[in-house]
């Protein structure tokens, strides 16, 4: 199957991303495919390439990264709750890429699942 | 992908897409940054329900004046929904009711349903949105 | 065509699950993540009203998130199934679509 994942608040603030990433990592061990992973509302701050945790702790936004890297996901930030954040291109993690709300739309439409991460 | 899937913007599949909204407007971004998924979906051609229960009804009131909270005042956007072919909204009875209002104070013309008729069209949808 | 309802915040704290059971139809399943597995415990004023859903709905609760709080299988209330990550793709795959009550 072909999910898609939506997560709607920031690093840290929310258990969220983490449930997200914990959620896409299971996706994949499962032998699904993640269609996409889409950022909304203060979901944008996890593509923030500046997120600096203390060393013991986990960096979400390189998890993020990683598992793009490791995996070809495709990690979509929306163009407009991004400007509203300050989240930029100067500042954008790799592997994340910044669109328009119609790439959650459209992953809404080709995954067979999708599964929202908020509060 | 098949020459017959391939398409611009996906208007070729349809889904019943339906947004859920069950917090007050301007305590929090979510009932603003919501709307803009209705009018995108529906740019899509998608078959979008938009649904109000519990505090979400809350969007819906009439007579929002937000000079003095510094926030722009976004409801006249669900009037023009109409405009944008989105004419499936759903407010839950029971929330209407244990918050003391009536469609006569929603801004727009909304289909009340009891929370059973509601969460049976829940079941009918195939992508579900929260915020 | 059932729905996979999942809630992450606690019930003792907030209205989502009270929420959530008041739509959900019988037969559907509803997941307690995050905050919310505190809605499964035995012996909360939220145990009974989860003992009475898990007359027509099947119930989960992620057990990472049960472990981080400090909580074991043996103390979630009769009835509600504990599943890890894997297991909650399983029940989104099971179910027609996975609905959050955020």
């Amino acid at each position: 199957m072909k999910f898609g994942i939506l997560v709607n608040e920031g690093p840290y603030q929310h258990q969220a991303s983490d449930s997200a990433y914990q959620f896409a990592m299971a996706v994949l061990a499962k032998g699904h495919e993640i269609y996409r992973v889409f950022f909304y509302n203060d979901g944008v701050n996890n593509a923030n390439k500046l997120v600096e945790p203390p060393q013991d702790d986990r960096n979400i936004t390189q998890q993020w990264s990683k598992l793009a890297a490791d995996h070809g996901i495709d990690l979509v930030v929306c163009v407009a709750a991004a400007l509203r954040r300050g989240i930029k291109d100067e500042i954008l993690a790799p592997g994340f890429r910044i669109s328009g709300l119609g790439q959650l739309v459209e992953a809404g439409i080709e995954a067979d699942r999708l599964v929202v991460f908020g509060d | 992908m098949s020459d017959m899937e391939e398409n611009e913007g996906g208007a070729e599949k349809v889904k019943r897409l339906m947004i859920v909204n069950r917090k007050a407007p301007y305590g929090t971004i979510y009932a603003l940054e919501s709307l803009e998924v209705v009018l995108i979906g529906a740019a899509f051609d998608q078959d979008v329900s938009l649904v109000f229960v519990d505090d979400g009804v809350y969007q819906l009131k009439k007579g929002q004046q937000t000079k003095d909270i510094g926030q722009k005042n976004f409801s006249p956007t669900y009037r023009a929904l109409e405009g944008y072919d989105v004419e499936k909204l759903y407010v839950e009875q029971e929330s209407l009711e244990v918050r003391g209002l009536a469609t006569d104070d929603l801004l727009v013309p909304v289909e009340v349903l009891p929370s059973a008729k509601l969460g049976a069209l829940m079941e009918e949808q195939d992508v579900v949105l929260s915020f | 065509m059932a729905v996979l309802h999942t809630t992450n915040k606690s019930p003792l704290q907030t209205r989502d699950l009270e929420s959530c059971l008041r739509l959900a139809r019988p037969g559907c399943g509803i997941l307690l993540m995050e905050d919310a597995i505190y809605g499964a415990l035995k012996g909360t004023a939220a145990a009974t009203k989860l003992a009475e859903a898990a007359k027509d709905k099947q119930l989960y609760v992620l057990g990472p998130d049960l472990a981080a709080r400090g909580f074991t299988a043996e103390q979630v209330v009769p009835g509600v199934k504990v599943v890890d990550y894997g297991g909650f793709v399983d029940l989104a795959v099971e179910y027609h679509h996975v609905q959050a009550w955020v």
